[in-house]
Parts: C-alpha cells; sequence; structure tokens
C-alpha cells in the first residue's frame, strides 16, 4: 500500500512538548515539510528563539542555534552573510521579534538581509505564562492585563507584516492563520514562498501566522482556533501584504 | 504582632511590594521572577495598590521607564532575573550614577548559554561592580525583611543609591514555607513618605541629571559615589535596629553562626547556608570546631566585620555559586581580601558549586568540612580553586 502520511526527514522522531493544540507543533511541521520538498534540509540553519520555541532543536532535524531574545535577527543576519548558500531561517514568537527585540528585526529588514523570517503571533508571552505582549488584542486579557488590555495604558496592537510591507528591503510578506485545515495549507504555501523568495535571492521575506496558545489563553484548543478566527483576524489581516516575486532558483 | 502564612519566596516579596506601594513600578517578564510581576499586576488591577505600572517591551526600558520615574521624583521599584540584570546592564550603572534610590528583588538565576532558568548567583556577581547596594537572602523571610529594609536604606540621605535584595531562583522563590508577615501600617510607617531629592517635578527648581562630566570633574562624582555606598553600611545596621524593634527579628551585616570559636570557617550565601548550617551543628556535636558566615550585606562589603568575625578561622572554605572564570569565585575573592587587609593568614580553599541550579546537597558541606580537617591537619592546600558536585 502507497505511504500517504510520513514524519517528514527535517523533523526528529521526537514527540512535541508543546500543549495539546498549541500552534508552535503545526508551524514546526509545515516549516519541516517545506524544507524537505525543497530539498535543503544538509544545508538550512533554523534559529530558535527564547520563549515556548525554546526547544526547537530538540525537534528540527537540521542545524539550529539558539540566541538571546530577541536577537535572532542579527545572528541570522551573520550566518547568512557569511554562508550565503545556506537557507538561514528565523522561528519568532510576538515577544520575542515584535517586543524586546524589535529593534533588531526592523533594522535587518531594512537592510533587505536575504533570509526569511516564521513569526508566531500567540497574541501573548506564552512561556513566561500569559503577559500581555505587543500584539495582545484590545481588551484581552492577560496577566499583566487582568482587566484586558486598554490601548490608552498599553497601547495598540502592534501590526508588524503591515510594518514590514513598508520597508524597502522587504521582498516577501504575508500573514496567515492557523486555525483550520485552510489556513494550515495557506500557512505552508506562504513558509514555502518565504524560503524560495531566499533561495533565488530576493532579499528579506517574512510570515506571521496567528497561532493558538490555548493555556494561556485559557480556552479548549477548539475554542481557541475559534478565537483566532472570529477575533484575531478581525484585527491582523491576513493575506499577502508584499510580493516581488520569485526567481527559478535551481536554475542558477 | 504579624501574620503567618505559608507562602512562597516570590509571594512574599510581591507582598512587600503592596506593602510599600511604589508610586511607580515598570517591569518585564522573566522565569523565575515573573511570579511577582503577575502579583504586582493583580494588586494594581485591583487597586490594593497606588503604583503606576508600566508594561515595557524590555528590561533594559524598564530600568530606563525606572530611571525617568525616580528621577522625577517617585518612589519605584522594578524586578528581575539573569537576562533580564544582564540587559538592564548599561541602565544599571546609570541609576547608581544619578543617585537614584530605586529598589529591586533579583531572583537570583544562572546565564545563558547554555540557557538555563534555575539559581545561581551569576547575574548579581556580573553587578557587583555597578554601584547597587545588594542584599542577599536566605529564605523568603529574608528576602521579605530585606525588601522592605532595602527601602530605608537606598533612601536614606547619606547614601541615595540604588538597592537590589537577592533570593535564590526556584530553590527560594517558588517553594512554599511559613513566614511571617508585618501589618500594612507598619509597614508603611517603617518606610515613611518618600522623600525626593531634586526631583526634575520641581520645575520651579530646575535641574540636569546625567550630564556630561569630562576628566575634570568625573573622578570626583565617582567618589561621591564610593563614600554614599561606603555609608550604606552603617545605615543598614541602623535600619536593621530599627526594624528589630517592629518586626522581633534581628539582622546585622551577615549572619555568623557559631562562630566564635571555629576555627573552620565555610563562607556562603543564600539558600545554601540553611542546608550547612545543619552538617555545621552535626560537626559540632563531634567536637569539630566548625562555624560558617553568610553574608548578607554584599555590596558595600563589610571587609573589617567580617574579617574580626572570621580572625580565629585557621582554615577558610569558601563556596561561589558564580565563577569569575579565570579568577577565584567573586566571594572567596572578597573573603581572601577582608583577611589579608587585617594581617590575618589563614589558609583558604574555593569551591564552585550549584551553578544552574545544581543541588548543594548536606554531603557536599560535609565534604568541604573534612577537606578543611585535612588542610588544618597537613597545613597544606591541596587545590585553590575547585568545582564540586560535578561530573568529570
Ligand atoms: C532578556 C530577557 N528578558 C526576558 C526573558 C524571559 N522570557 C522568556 S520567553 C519570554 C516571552 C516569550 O514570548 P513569545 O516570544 O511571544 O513566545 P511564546 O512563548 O509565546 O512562543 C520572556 C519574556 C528572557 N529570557 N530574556
Ligand atoms: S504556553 Fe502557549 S505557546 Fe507555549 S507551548 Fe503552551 S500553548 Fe504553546
Amino acid at each position: 500500500m502507497p505511504q500517504v502520511f510520513r514524519r517528514p526527514d527535517s523533523l526528529k522522531e521526537a514527540p512535541f512538548r508543546y500543549c495539546p493544540g498549541c500552534g508552535h507543533s503545526i508551524v514546526h511541521r509545515l516549516i519541516a515539510e517545506c524544507i524537505d520538498e525543497l530539498g535543503v534540509r544538509e544545508r538550512t540553519i533554523g534559529i530558535a528563539p527564547v520563549g515556548c520555541a525554546v526547544f526547537a532543536y530538540d525537534y528540527f532535524n537540521f542545524d539550529v542555534i539558539e540566541c538571546a531574545h530577541g536577537r535572532p535577527p542579527a545572528v541570522a543576519t551573520a550566518l547568512k552573510r557569511l554562508m550565503p548558500d545556506r537557507l538561514v531561517f528565523s522561528y519568532q514568537g510576538d515577544g520575542d521579534l515584535a517586543s524586546i527585540g524589535l529593534a533588531e528585526i526592523i533594522h535587518a529588514a531594512n537592510r533587505g538581509e536575504n533570509l526569511s523570517v516564521i513569526f508566531i503571533n500567540n497574541a501573548t508571552y506564552g512561556m513566561t505564562g500569559g503577559q500581555m505582549a505587543p500584539t495582545t488584542l484590545e481588551g484581552q486579557k492577560t496577566s499583566t492585563t487582568p482587566q484586558g488590555r486598554d490601548p490608552s495604558l498599553h497601547g495598540h496592537p502592534l501590526r508588524v507584516a503591515e510594518i514590514m510591507a513598508t520597508l524597502e528591503g522587504v521582498s516577501f510578506v504575508a500573514r496567515t492563520a492557523v486555525d483550520g485545515v485552510r489556513g494550515v495549507k495557506e500557512c505552508r504555501r506562504l513558509i514555502r514562498r518565504s524560503f524560495e523568495c531566499q533561495l533565488s535571492g530576493k532579499g528579506f521575506s517574512m510570515v506571521e501566522v496567528l497561532s493558538p496558545c490555548p493555556t494561556d489563553w485559557g480556552m479548549t484548543p477548539v475554542e481557541s482556533l475559534r478565537w483566532i478566527s472570529n477575533r484575531m483576524r478581525s484585527t491582523f489581516r491576513t493575506g499577502i501584504m508584499k510580493d516581488r516575486g520569485v526567481d527559478d532558483w535551481r536554475r542558477g | 504582632m504579624g501574620n503567618k502564612l505559608a507562602v512562597t519566596g516570590n509571594q512574599a516579596v510581591a507582598e512587600a511590594m503592596r506593602q510599600i506601594n511604589p508610586d511607580v513600578c515598570a517591569a518585564y517578564p522573566i522565569t523565575p521572577q515573573t511570579e511577582i510581576m503577575q502579583r504586582f499586576s493583580s494588586f494594581v488591577a485591583d487597586g490594593k495598590v497606588e503604583t503606576e505600572l508600566v508594561t515595557v517591551e524590555s528590561e533594559h526600558s524598564a530600568m530606563s521607564a525606572c530611571i525617568g520615574a525616580s528621577a522625577a521624583g517617585g518612589r519605584v521599584m522594578t524586578a528581575t532575573s539573569s537576562q533580564g540584570l544582564a540587559l538592564m546592564w548599561e541602565m544599571l550603572y546609570i541609576a547608581s550614577g544619578m543617585r537614584l534610590p530605586i529598589v529591586m528583588p533579583l531572583v537570583n538565576r544562572a546565564l545563558s548559554a547554555p540557557i538555563n532558568i534555575h539559581g545561581d548567583h551569576s547575574d548579581g556577581m556580573g553587578a557587583r561592580d555597578s554601584g547597587w547596594i545588594q542584599l542577599y537572602s536566605e529564605n523568603a523571610q529574608e528576602a521579605y525583611d530585606n525588601l522592605i529594609q532595602a527601602v530605608r536604606i537606598a533612601e536614606h540621605e547619606e547614601v541615595r543609591l540604588p538597592a537590589t535584595v537577592c533570593m535564590d531562583g526556584f530553590i527560594i522563590s517558588h517553594s512554599i514555607e511559613s513566614m511571617e508577615f508585618l501589618p500594612d501600617d507598619a509597614v508603611r510607617d517603617f518606610i515613611g513618605e518618600f522623600k525626593p531629592l531634586h526631583p526634575l517635578l520641581d520645575v520651579d527648581n530646575p535641574v540636569t541629571y546625567g550630564p556630561l562630566v569630562l576628566p575634570n570633574y568625573y573622578m570626583e562624582f565617582k567618589r561621591a559615589q564610593h563614600e554614599a555606598i561606603g555609608a550604606a553600611k552603617e545605615v543598614t545596621l541602623e535600619v536593621a535596629r530599627e526594624f528589630e524593634r517592629i518586626s522581633g527579628r534581628s539582622y546585622g551585616l551577615f549572619e555568623d553562626y557559631r562562630l566564635d570559636d571555629a576555627e573552620l570557617a565555610l563562607v556562603l550565601l543564600n539558600s545554601a547556608a540553611g542546608t550547612a548550617k545543619d552538617v555545621v551543628d552535626a560537626y559540632r556535636e563531634k567536637g569539630l570546631k566548625v562555624g560558617l558566615l553568610k553574608p548578607r550585606l554584599f555590596r558595600p562589603f563589610p571587609y573589617d566585620e567580617v574579617a574580626d568575625a572570621l580572625s580565629a578561622a585557621k582554615v577558610i572554605a569558601v563556596l561561589d555559586r558564580a565563577d569569575s572564570f579565570g579568577g577565584f569565585g567573586p566571594m572567596y575573592m572578597e573573603i581572601a581580601s577582608a583577611m589579608m587587609t587585617k594581617g590575618l593568614r589563614p589558609l583558604m580553599i574555593n569551591k564552585i558549586y550549584g551553578l544552574g541550579g545544581r543541588d548543594f546537597m548536606p554531603e557536599h558541606a560535609g565534604a568541604v568540612i573534612e577537606e578543611l580537617r585535612e588542610t588544618l591537619d597537613t597545613g597544606r592546600v591541596k587545590v585553590p580553586k575547585e568545582y564540586i558536585g560535578v561530573r568529570e
């Protein structure tokens, strides 16, 4: 009988230890599938963030470097410039990328570094137990905004993909959500596009993924998917914000 | 008097912060400090404090916001651990250089790399030279008591310097033990009204904080800082005496445990001292003259008093829960300086233990005491500095 489903080579045989219903596990798998498809596993370097995905190196079956909270874009820049033939991507949460590391990501993007960034927006700091992140929705209750995020005190949800789209150095940026089969398939396509963008030397690309954190949202996995569809998607519009196209990178 | 409850170290510290009720708190979550920040956020949301809570985007910004608020004339607090303190490093020196009495609990945690969330003193020791007053605490009770006293020490008019209160990550921050709280009004009366000194908000008397100072005056600024932190030693004792009157608990510059006639001495900080005291007792029962010194005030370091307390010791083991790579452990260097300056020449050994939260067990303390005994017998130090409880 033909095998129709299997573990991608780019994932180790390690069970995910993320919470049940967590988006990190889904996106890890999608990244691994794309790398398998592109046949670049042997030359991929991933950058693990500080955040729940700090253990990414336990799951990905290729080289991974762990860096300080918020610094993946700077480390990725150096890796890619020294080893331009590698596929280099950073994997970052919204605390890592949009809070403590916002300066790094903006400058890497503005310089047009030839990198891919997978940005997991779960509207909270997952690992430290559900504090407000820059991406937390208005009115959303977190452990540091127990009465809900109040924009007059805590600012507004930060729309990183839209900001990125305004930067000259960015060649591809999109937002998607893993809140259902359609979203998961779209996410896979966009991640692949971002990798192809890098492989064809087009410069900086980023995929923002609206991703569930049932534990810190205090919801069941199913409720959190609905919350993404009904609430997150209205604050964070999904779609491709910028696409300068890719070339057939295999030819060159 | 107080109210006895079973709480975690973090809860104890958060309660102290609630009772202190600072004007401004700017903090960023980091394990194992997070619980302090979260509990404090709830106090703000529930109206239990009047604090302006600033949810910043990093620790660098947290300390920057504290600096602004303190210079403006407020009583200001934050809390952090490990990488958070490391990211604050630039601002730590600015806070002390501007003489701002910010008070900060530090839940001690190891530094990256490799990344590790458990307790050791690398973070606090890394900030040793930053001009902050540092108090260390063995347990939740001490962390609570030290934090309340730190407000008075930092804000004392002869000091006016930032202060940090350390306790061990997880071992204390996340363990539940019973301790005694003071009534809210006792804490309020003890710390008193905040008296701003040259606040920026006093617009009728404009001042500049942190101006450019070139070689012509920079050194005078630093000399003033040196004197101010030196003054913190007497102030710490004065504040402790007053604190004893409201709490019945007495504090000094350090704790000397069975040290009077001790020929063998151990020196160690925080929670491990609790473990080692039991071992000291066991050896005392066997007739060995062994004692222990647990520093409380680490900056300014009370060299004179420490040397006096250790003057009977012929052999001393200093146990450091942090390393100064390529040198001795930071506590060893202090003890050696204290002894040398007084012309005392005990044989000394340095043990590095418990990094990244590695357990410190009674048998480790026992083995060190055995080695001290051998050192005393042979009159010779076998290995000056060594890691213990580690795989080869
Ligand atoms: C300098 C520094 N500050 C704070 C922390 C504590 N910390 C660890 S993970 C984290 C938040 C991570 O949130 P996010 O990036 O959204 O990732 P998630 O866990 O939600 O996947 C924080 C604040 C740290 N490790 N280093
Ligand atoms: S806390 Fe949230 S982000 Fe972290 S593993 Fe659990 S569900 Fe995922």
